[in-house]
């Protein structure tokens, strides 16, 4: 009877922690969305900027998230797919593989300012970018690699060995094993890093914040080497600068609504890709 | 010298995992067109001797090998040899089967693509010939392009045998091939072997020693580490030297 009643006990509490998490999530999302509701028009999505601000719309912010996170995942998928192949694959089981791994999960711990002045150190002054979408998504690409290489890692080790042997049992070399059978193996796991690289890269406004963006561009960036509006900049921007407090408020719940929007439809799109590949297999 | 119709030979070998030794000294002949059956307890080192033969020994680190193995009259080991090119002269199929999350086509060409052909009317005609080779094309010639991993346990070990004779080894290795298959398709495996000799050399791991008297022409025994015994399959069943090997064959042990 008392062994019960604990178990009872037990499972109440576990309950009580999903549903206290969910219930932060769903008060945010309720919170953003009656806030950010009122601000979204057709015009606040496809217009830019008026009046100081207090009116027009967003759609160069939006687009310049976009292009931030593409450029970002563009620069960290192939170089952290590499990372995590030769972790993997190539490097001899030894401390320095070790002492490898550790660092690159270091990466992941600092914080993501420091990553941007790095950026502003490197990209936009050694290399001379300037504060542009390119110095932006390098930076952002920096902070998203750990993130990359351990899902990379993760798919990578989760093919069996077996398929391996096969392979490599066929006179086929370690390059054709990892290109033709583990990696198409591995890839609805690395799809998976490449949603939560985007969700990482979408939200973040540190890293940006000297190296890309700009609190009010005139029209849309027109290259690489452009400044952008960025959305979670431009919330972070509203809400601290500025003559018109009441009226940029609402436009900042409309600016996280849509980043909201933004990167749970990518995320989608990601897992739909991911889910597609699982089939055929 | 060794003799026509040996086709490889193990010369002194020792093996090593780190510092324990897994193989004691093993001298021994794989002949041509025959079944070699390689039978004994667990752990004593069967296995590890079969995998040396193409050179899969190599994909567990820190291990170290003495003495010599020999493909015909080439030491496989020679450091100026690409484990590759072995491994195309000598397949393997495995204890698990282990085909690829691909359709049964591309299981079979995969193969043949790697080894650089890509001639695709000789492609489809060798994944047909070797899937009649293997007694699978009855059961899957309507169905060639389902993913592979949809087929019985006992089928797809035949498609692993197909897809391992499309690219035409000299040796074929079987590390317990029928160890997680049921009786029916054990037979249609042994079966298989037994024809498969007129064309191939053909090793054996087995850890049923009715297996090893039904399809094998010589057997080895291994017990740890150490070759106890081998020679004419029915002389090991029938009048082994060694009194380990009575033992085992008996019964009495393992």
């Amino acid at each position: 009877m008392r062994r019960k009643y604990f178990q009872g006990l037990g499972f109440f509490l576990l309950f009580l922690s999903v549903a206290i998490t969910l219930s932060f999530l769903a008060v945010i999302l309720f919170f953003i969305t009656v806030h950010g509701a009122k601000a979204i028009t057709w015009e606040f999505l496809t217009q830019v900027p008026r009046d100081s601000m207090t009116a027009g719309g967003i759609a160069p912010a939006i687009i310049g998230t976009l292009y931030l996170t593409f450029g970002a995942v563009a620069f960290a998928l192939p170089l952290g797919l590499a990372c995590a192949i030769y972790l993997c694959e190539y490097s001899p089981k030894s401390i320095m593989v070790n002492i490898i791994r550790i660092s690159i999960n270091n990466l992941a711990g600092v914080p993501s300012v420091v990553f941007g002045l790095f950026g502003l150190a490197v990209f936009v002054k050694f290399f001379k970018f300037g504060i542009s979408i390119v110095s932006g998504s390098l930076t952002l690409g920096i902070l998203a690699l750990p993130v990359m290489i351990s899902a990379s890692q993760e798919a990578i080790t989760a093919v069996p060995h077996s398929l391996r042997e096969a392979s490599l049992a066929l006179g086929a070399s370690r390059w054709s094993t990892i290109k033709k059978i583990v990696l198409p193996a591995a890839l609805p796991g690395i799809l998976t890093g490449v949603v939560l690289t985007i969700g990482r890269v979408a939200g973040e406004t540190a890293p940006i914040l000297f190296t890309a963006a700009a609190f009010y561009v005139r029209g849309f960036p027109k290259s690489p080497f452009s400044e952008v509006m960025a959305l979670p900049y431009h919330i972070y921007a509203l809400m601290t600068e500025g003559t018109h407090p009441k009226e940029q408020t609402l436009i900042a719940y409309g600016c996280a609504l849509v980043l909201l929007f933004l990167v749970l439809s990518l995320s989608i799109i990601a897992v739909v890709i991911r889910e597609k590949q699982r089939r055929l297999r | 010298m060794i003799k026509n119709n040996v086709k490889m030979r193990a010369e002194g070998v020792n093996f090593f995992y780190g510092s324990r030794q897994a193989l004691n000294n093993i001298n021994m002949d794989i002949f041509s067109n025959k079944v070699t059956a390689v039978i004994g307890p667990s752990g004593c080192g069967k296995s590890t001797f079969i995998r040396l033969l193409n050179r899969m020994n190599e994909l567990v680190a820190h291990t170290r090998l003495e003495g010599k193995i020999l493909l015909e009259q080439q030491d496989i080991f020679d450091t100026a040899i690409d484990p590759v090119d072995i491994r195309r002269k000598v397949g393997m199929v495995f204890q698990k089967p282990n085909p690829f999350p691909k359709s049964i086509f591309d299981n079979i060409a995969y193969g043949l693509a790697v080894n650089g052909i890509k001639d695709k009317n000789f492609i489809e005609q060798k994944v047909e010939e070797s899937l009649k080779q293997a007694a699978l094309w009855e059961e899957v010639k309507e169905r060639l392009h389902d993913n592979a991993l949809r087929l019985s346990g006992g089928q797809q070990q035949r498609l692993c045998i197909a897809r391992c004779l499309a690219v035409e080894p000299q040796v074929i290795l079987f590390d317990e091939p029928c160890a997680s298959l049921d009786p029916i398709s054990t037979a249609k495996i042994e079966e298989l072997i037994l024809e498969l000799k007129a064309k191939y050399t053909i090793a054996i791991v087995t850890h049923s020693m009715q297996q090893a008297a039904r399809i094998s022409d010589h057997t080895a025994y291994f017990l740890l580490g150490e070759l106890i015994e081998f020679g004419k399959t029915q002389d090991i069943f029938t009048a082994p030297k060694d009194k380990r090997t009575e033992d085992y064959v008996t019964g009495r042990f393992g």
